[in-house]
């Protein structure tokens, strides 16, 4: 190197620089040994409390226990809603490693099938985390320790003993208690993502009654604290806090009474509404055909959504509250009341001559009845005597006369929805058409026709207030409460619009053929028939195909002597009050009085169905399951198989 | 221990004090590996006794050799050496998987590794041939370069930055201590300073750009790449200063510290064993590299010199990455903890230093020039 004096370098200095420079890098390595001992401690000592709790949060994970749902029990204390131990196997996506393996894994342990395979694989395509995708549920024992023993090489797997909801009367609760199901992402969000919600196997309320009493019904979700490794198996449990399960929910309802109901409506789609006169406790609000919730706890499938979708008599629908009909003559007893009300004589007679000229319109009556009173003209179901006196009374008595009776309310009920009607009034008219009343519009309205627009259990609270003369509240949750106050009008009104109802089944009435075999036992009643679209020409309803038949309706109540219980019966497109609506009425009110006699008779029609209500129901999923299967088929067939 | 007469003469002048510490360490290695396996002797802990006492009696035989036959077999253990690593470049490619293995059948062996102490014997014989006038010309660097390209060029090609960045930390060092002005080092060190962005920006892979990255926040990215250093540091951190008891660590018996055999063990160990086991550990290598260093200083011919402390510095840039790496000093580069961490080729490769280093501590002890 070119510089100017530089040092003569010999080989002594060169081991002089050795040494030096050697010493200099002792001393640094030196330095890099205290600096990793400064560093180890001040990660050890300085922040070793902040690093004990990230590592406690590792090792350390809360797992929630789903509480048990509190069942819920009929008046007499009888389930409608209990939970069954129930073994299940979930999968937690975020610690599955190897989807497909495990997958394989499963099918063979649980002998999945192709279908479920698929369902899983796409449900966890769109799981979130730790949401568990559920594998199988209500698997049997031997399954289920066949996967616990293989746990260890099964990570990401979930076995689980867990509660599963069960209706031991299936299809008969249905629509009153709903169902229960796995929380979707939006309820998830609703709840500010609770962890519970989350947790395997938790199922909250989806419809009915399970719906509305959910945070009463859900209870407490106990917790353990278990340490897990980084795969999240589960080393120990290290501490545990128990559930506390869901309160029970009394019903008004009478478990015994709501199946006969169900069963008794048997292939007919209706429904059935039983009132206690005393309390107002809704005894029975059966609706028909349902759905079976047991198979909705389970998650249903596709195709049985399908099915209950697109059967156009809607066992999806709850028709004692969602069901909306024009009452027809069942509303005849409302309108007596307004009658009295307005002041008219029960006993002033009315000719019937086969219908009533309202000035160049003709309405018609079901028959020539001649001379009418209100006693007969209720018996008979007369139009033209309701046609006349409604005039007289006009719509606003009429109006507020059905508010009071419950028409066009929405009862203050722990129901998912009510559909709620019309009871039409002139300044309903106005606000709603634009129009003003006219007299044919009262005409219609005092036979039931027209707006007039009601579900079940309207009517079943209009005639349980006629029959109680209390201003009875209906009541679906057992409790104590105030009696229910009379209702303001005299006690001889009540007595007179009874005793036309009484006519009806025991004497010369419309449903004579419906009367009680009970010795004692009264029923009065009045029948009705809806129009479903209007009469053209001689067709009036009672051929034809099934979604174009009128609907039949029957109120009643019995004793009569002491009223007790009233009811409302809607069969849909049952052609007739008398001929479809009123013999379900009569065994309903049977079994309230000689459960036997009422179980007989049921026991006769079953035979005649073919079968009990859960065989029949089978039997219609299979042989639509076939149906379809045939027109896959076909439609395969058809393509050769390629264009799809 | 001479005056001992009833022990052979061969085992008597062994040094004891060093072999002591690598024992010590090597039994550390034992037992941390017992543990990581839950309590288990398989499938790392046997295995690694039975290597370290294998490998060991390897370092003992090549202690018996001379020093100036490392000399002389310097450049060809580096002809074989590059031989095995482009056999490895071609094998690895027809395998077409790992490139920087060589499966021998009974042991899979890193050529890579064994590159380390080749290198530096074949500096140190270099610089031992270059006459003292000459220490401070231009002939005295570029034949290093040449030295060093095509293993360089060959283990970059595995790719291995690594061991690559390794050995060039190692030759510069060894070059400081050679003799070469120190305005060189001075100047490099700055010039590399002020070229770390541009290396960052076109040297290295993404990969490797997101692991600077991670390195500098490693709570950014707590689940994926960073999650190597932010468990390694919940295991020292939760292990305080008496560690959680042997057998007890949960970080590492849960698998939340990955690696815990390999690249990890000191993050095991430290959960276990606290700041005490930690600086124990790390007071035996500091302890290991001074008996290094010592040797270095006390040898009399100059190849010998620069070799010790060339071998020394290789034992200690191992240590010293680890152990920066797993406390979150360093960026997480794959390199083990020597003698402690399982595993065979770094062992070998310490183990050969060790070996040659006790060679010239012999020499230095019957030197009758002292």
């Amino acid at each position: 190197m070119r510089r100017r004096n530089a040092p003569i370098i010999t080989e002594n200095s060169q081991v002089y620089t050795f040494t030096r420079r050697a010493m200099v890098l002792g001393a640094g390595q030196g330095l890099l040994a205290a600096a990793l001992a400064g560093r180890m401690a001040y990660i050890a000592i300085a922040e070793n409390e902040r690093y004990n709790l990230l590592s406690d949060e590792n090792r350390i994970q809360m797992r929630l226990m789903p509480p048990r749902r509190g069942w819920i029990v009929d008046r007499h204390g009888q389930p409608i809603a209990i939970n069954r131990s129930d073994f299940r196997v979930d999968l937690i996506p975020d610690r599955l490693h190897d989807p497909d393996k495990i997958l394989g894994e499963l099918a063979r342990l649980l002998e999945l099938s192709p279908d479920e395979l698929d369902r899983i694989r796409a449900e966890l395509k769109h799981a979130a985390g730790y949401q568990p995708v559920p594998v199988a549920e209500n698997v049997p024992f031997e399954k289920y320790a066949a996967v616990t023993v293989r746990l260890p090489e099964l990570p990401g797997v979930a076995p689980l003993r867990s509660f599963s909801r069960f209706y031991p009367d299936g299809a008969a609760v249905a629509h009153l208690v709903g169902y229960v199901g796995t929380p979707n992402r939006k309820e998830y969000e609703a709840e500010n993502k609770s962890p519970l919600l989350i947790a395997p196997g938790f199922k909250i309320g989806k419809e009915g009654l399970e719906k509305t009493m959910e945070q009463r019904l859900r209870g407490k979700p106990g917790a353990q604290r278990i340490e897990v490794t980084a795969r999240g198996q589960l080393v120990r449990e290290l501490s545990t806090l128990s559930d506390v399960s869901g309160q029970p929910l009394p019903l008004t309802i009478d478990g015994g009474l709501q199946t006969f109901a169900a069963r008794r409506l048997g292939e007919e789609s209706g429904s059935v509404v039983v009132i206690d006169c005393l309390t107002g406790d809704i005894l029975c609000l059966a609706s028909m055909p349902a759905y079976d919730p047991n198979s909705f706890t389970d998650g249903i499938s596709q195709n049985e959504w399908k099915m209950l979708a697109q059967d156009e008599r809607h066992p999806l629908i709850n028709k004692a509250l969602n069901g909306l009909y024009p009452p027809g003559s069942t509303f005849k007893p409302m309108v007596a009341m307004a009658l009295l009300q307005a002041g008219i004589d029960p006993t002033a007679r009315v000719n019937c001559p086969g219908g009533f000229q309202l000035g160049s319109r003709f309405f018609r009556c079901l028959g020539r009845h001649g001379s009418m009173t209100m006693h007969t003209a209720l018996a008979k179901s007369c139009n033209t005597y309701f046609y006349s006196m409604g005039r007289r009374a006009g719509i606003d008595v009429i109006s507020a006369m059905g508010r009071q009776l419950g028409f066009g309310q929405k009862f203050d009920l722990p129901v998912v929805s009510q559909n709620y009607g019309t009871m039409p009034s002139a300044e309903w008219k106005q606000r709603k058409y634009k129009d003003d009343w006219s007299q044919s519009d009262t005409l219609n309205t005092s036979i039931g026709q027209g707006y007039v627009i009601v579900n079940p259990l309207q009517l079943a609270v209009m005639v349980s207030r006629v029959a109680s003369g209390l201003d009875l509240q209906p009541q679906l949750l057992r409790a104590n409460r105030p009696p229910p106050k009379p209702l303001p009008f005299a006690k001889e009104h009540f007595e007179t619009v009874r005793s036309g109802m009484w006519e009806v089944v025991n004497g010369a009435g419309t449903a004579g053929r419906s009367r009680l075999e009970l010795p004692g036992v009264e029923m009065g009643g009045k029948t009705g028939t809806a129009q479903v679209r209007r009469i053209v020409g001689s067709q009036r309803g009672q051929s034809g195909e099934w979604k174009y038949r009128d609907h039949g309706l029957f109120v009643c109540f019995a004793p009569t002597a002491s009223p007790r219980y009233a009811a409302s019966v809607v069969i849909e497109h049952g052609m007739g009050g008398a001929r479809a609506a009123a013999p379900v009425a009569k065994d309903v009110l049977t079994y309230l009085f000689d459960k036997e006699r009422a179980m007989a008779s049921l026991t006769r029609f079953e035979e005649q169905w073919g079968g009990t209500m859960a065989q029949r129901m089978e039997a219609r999923t299979n042989r639509w399951l076939a149906e379809k299967a045939a027109e896959k088929a076909a439609l395969e067939g058809g393509t050769g198989g390629g264009a799809r | 221990m001479r005056g001992a007469s009833f022990v052979p003469a061969p085992v008597a002048t062994l040094p004891w004090g060093m072999l002591w510490i690598v024992f010590a360490l090597g039994v550390s290695g034992v037992l941390a590996l017992y543990s990581a396996a839950g309590g288990s002797f398989t499938p790392w802990a046997a295995f690694h006794a039975v290597r370290f006492t294998a490998f060991l009696c390897m370092a003992i035989v090549i202690s018996r050799f001379k020093p100036e036959t490392f000399h002389d077999l310097a450049f060809i253990a580096y002809a074989g050496g590059i031989l095995l690593l482009i056999l490895t470049l071609l094998l690895g490619a027809i395998g077409g998987g790992a490139r920087s293995w060589l499966e021998l059948g009974f042991v899979r062996l890193q050529p890579s590794e064994l590159m380390k102490p080749i290198i530096v014997f074949v500096v140190a014989r270099f610089y031992a041939r270059v006459p003292p006038r000459e220490i401070r010309r231009w002939s005295a660097i570029w034949p290093i370069a040449v030295f060093l390209g095509p293993p360089l060029l060959l283990i970059l090609l595995q790719p291995d930055l690594g061991t690559a960045m390794l050995i060039i930390l190692n030759t510069i060092a060894l070059m400081f201590l050679a003799g070469l002005p120190l305005r060189l080092f001075i100047g490099g060190g700055l010039a590399v300073g002020a070229a770390l962005p541009m290396i960052y920006n076109f040297l290295l892979l993404p990969h490797q750009q997101k692991r600077v990255l991670i390195f500098l926040n490693p709570e950014a990215d707590p689940l994926g790449a960073g999650y190597h250093l932010t468990q390694s540091k919940i295991a020292i951190g939760s292990g305080g200063l008496f560690g959680k008891g042997y057998l007890n660590g949960t970080q590492s018996h849960l698998e939340y510290l990955p690696e815990q055999h390999t690249d990890f063990v000191f993050s095991a160990i430290a959960e276990e064993w606290g700041l005490i086991g930690g600086c124990v550990l790390i007071a035996l290598f500091f302890l290991l590299v001074r008996w290094g260093m010592n040797v270095a200083i006390e040898s009399k011919g100059r190849f010998e010199r620069l070799s010790a402390a060339g071998l020394t510095l290789t034992i200690f840039f191992y240590l010293a990455i680890n152990l920066m790496m797993v406390m979150g000093l360093a960026p997480v580069v794959g390199i083990p903890l020597p003698l402690v961490s399982y595993g065979g080729s770094a062992m070998l490769t310490v183990m050969i230093c060790l070996g040659v280093l006790m060679a010239i501590d012999r020499g230095n002890k019957r030197d009758t020039r002292r």
